[in-house]
């Protein structure tokens, strides 16, 4: 018993290692052709001892302005957190824990919209937004259509769902405020569920690529998302040796959101997201 | 007007008895009405109607045209090409996702050592904007790309992105590749509700670990594979950057385009909001209609 259990052991190791090779591999592949002067095609050369080089940063910088480009990323992603923080909790707070009129309507809609899908709105939301708002090009047309995250609103809900009663029949005795009874006792009592939530936020509008890649014509204004793949698919069929500065600009996009989880991968867990996505 | 009402009284008034909620819930509530409520009854509208684009405050008429715009999608070789495309790549990327993000789960969840390794590893290509990935799997793929320098003389030719057989399965490939921490991270949390007596009770009853696997993992999350079927339905239908980037626009020859695809090259880049409006319903249709029948034929077995 106790050797077959052993071998069981083993071969679950070797089925995870394998597999997890296969997802780090192209990251690897990604960071080490980034800083190479010409990215291997080799397997043989996959280790690399010489050919170092940022040259390909500032070859890709040279092209779309990366630090602008990062500048508008982050614009429209503090954009959507502000937004989600700020109107998202007001409404997952109501909906948990205040009784008022319309309560039931507000929660149905919330359940309906998250099975309409982005391809239907995607036209409208387009005439709306560049035709009659004439938001096109702008931050605010950009962030509008992500500006509340509906699923940070309902895992807001259930984690404020889940607080005893007490805590909250104390503070309304204490004649607290409302607002102050969020800000004060709420929020302090979910703040593991608020950082899990900021970062699936975060990650939305960063590494969002259609709805910009819609809505921005002018170069100035495009975040890094859409200005890579304006590269990758019009600039660099044109350039010699343009698969360092593509790997660069990858890198460049991809790192941001890495390094985050990497910091924060502990608040990630499977009970959290599960129950949030299962409702 | 914040005044709470004492627990014991009964009478609840008809605005409720924390009437400052409407208040809290109001931003949202207008932010749903504007992007999604509007948009959803728009997109019908346009769809029905003989609908152009104006500049901002010029109003052209746009007469009600019936079917006509789900006609001239329908007999659009383009428009069917597209949906066979998105077909081809359930068919290889739903199966693979249900059977290895199942199979990685169960051998994550049995308290092995390095677990948070193994999860940043699994999670990390989910977690990355596709724009970036994208530009790593074409440079892998490319003709004279690692992937093809590895195989040698099997490597295919025409190459993976620009064979016409070969785009929509690589284009599979690589979303599963990304996709596939989603579904491990879904499977994990349904593993843990299955109660371990079942796996020790089927083991005093000498079951192997593949009997134990497919006659208590797989029936104890099954309402889960329902609900990857479902999503895993949703973003085939959704796939846009992909063939957008990974096959240069749909290509070679529409062999990979997608819907959505479509709806951008005709709705935004020719300017017929209405025919890419009812690609839109059709393709909602579309999809609600297999998510149905993925959740019946699940539910059955």
């Amino acid at each position: 018993m106790r050797t077959k259990r052993r071998t069981i052991g083993w071969w679950r190791y070797l089925l995870l290692t394998l597999a997890a090779l296969a997802f780090a591999f192209p990251f690897y592949f990604m960071v080490v052709g980034a800083f190479q002067v010409s990215p291997t095609n080799s397997p043989a050369s996959l280790v690399p001892t010489a050919g170092w080089t940022t040259q390909n940063f500032s070859a890709i910088n040279s092209r779309l302005d990366l630090v602008g480009s990062l500048l508008n990323s982050l614009i429209f992603t503090t954009g959507v957190l502000l937004g989600t923080v700020v109107f998202g909790l007001l409404a997952g707070y109501a909906l948990a824990r205040l009784d008022f009129r319309g309560k039931s309507a507000t929660w149905v809609l919330m359940l309906l919209i998250q099975m309409v899908p982005f391809q239907l709105l995607m036209i409208p939301l387009y005439v709306q937004v560049t035709r009659t708002y004439g938001l096109g090009d702008s931050y605010l047309g950009m962030i509008l259509p992500f500006a509340i995250n509906t699923t940070a609103v309902f895992i807001f809900t259930q984690f404020f769902r889940a607080l005893p009663q007490e805590v909250f029949e104390a503070a309304r005795i204490d004649g607290a405020s409302e607002l102050r009874i969020l800000r004060s006792v709420a929020v302090p009592l979910v703040r593991p569920a608020l950082v899990t939530v900021l970062l699936v936020t975060f990650i939305g509008p960063w590494n969002e690529f259609l709805w910009p890649f819609l809505i921005t014509k002018d170069v100035t204004m495009q975040p890094l998302a859409v200005s890579l793949a304006n590269y990758i698919s019009n600039v660099a069929q044109s350039t010699a040796n343009a698969n360092g500065a593509i790997l660069a600009g990858a890198a460049t996009l991809a790192f941001p959101v890495v390094i985050l989880f990497c910091i924060f991968q502990r608040y990630f867990t499977a009970s959290e997201i599960g129950s949030a996505v299962k409702g | 007007m914040t005044t709470t009402t004492r627990l014991r009284t009964p009478r609840r008034p008809w605005w409720g008895a924390q009437p400052i909620g409407t208040l809290f819930a109001l931003p949202y509530l207008v932010f749903v009405v504007v992007v999604f409520v509007y948009p959803l009854f728009f997109a019908v509208y346009i769809a029905f109607h003989d609908y152009i684009f104006t500049a901002p405050g010029v109003s052209v008429p746009t007469p009600f045209v019936g079917f006509d715009n789900f006609v001239d999608v329908l007999t659009d070789s383009a428009v069917l090409e597209a949906f066979r495309n998105t077909g081809v790549f359930l068919v290889i990327f739903v199966p693979l996702t249900v059977v290895l993000s199942l199979v990685l789960a169960t051998a994550l969840n049995a308290g092995i050592r390095f677990v948070s390794a193994y999860r940043v590893a699994f999670y990390v290509p989910y977690l990355t904007a596709s724009v970036s990935l994208v530009g790593v799997w074409m440079l892998l793929f490319s003709q004279n790309g690692l992937i093809n320098t590895v195989l040698g003389p099997l490597a295919p030719d025409p190459s993976w992105l620009v064979n016409s057989g070969l785009a929509m399965p690589t284009i599979a490939l690589y979303v599963t590749w990304k996709q596939l921490g989603f579904y491990i991270l879904l499977y994990l949390a349904a593993l843990q509700n299955i109660p371990k007596e079942l796996y020790e009770s089927a083991a005093t009853d000498g079951a192997t670990m593949r009997q134990r696997f497919l006659n208590v993992t797989v029936p104890g999350v099954r309402t889960t594979t329902t609900l990857v079927l479902i999503l895993a339905i949703i973003l085939g239908a959704n796939l846009f950057t992909e063939p957008y980037l990974l096959t240069n626009g749909g290509g070679p020859d529409g062999a990979s385009t997608t819907p959505v695809l479509l709806i951008y090259q005709k709705g935004i880049q020719q300017q017929n909001p209405d025919t890419a409006s009812a690609i839109g319903m059709l393709l909602v249709v579309a999809v609600g209609l297999l998510s149905l029948a993925a959740s019946r034929l699940n539910r059955e077995t």
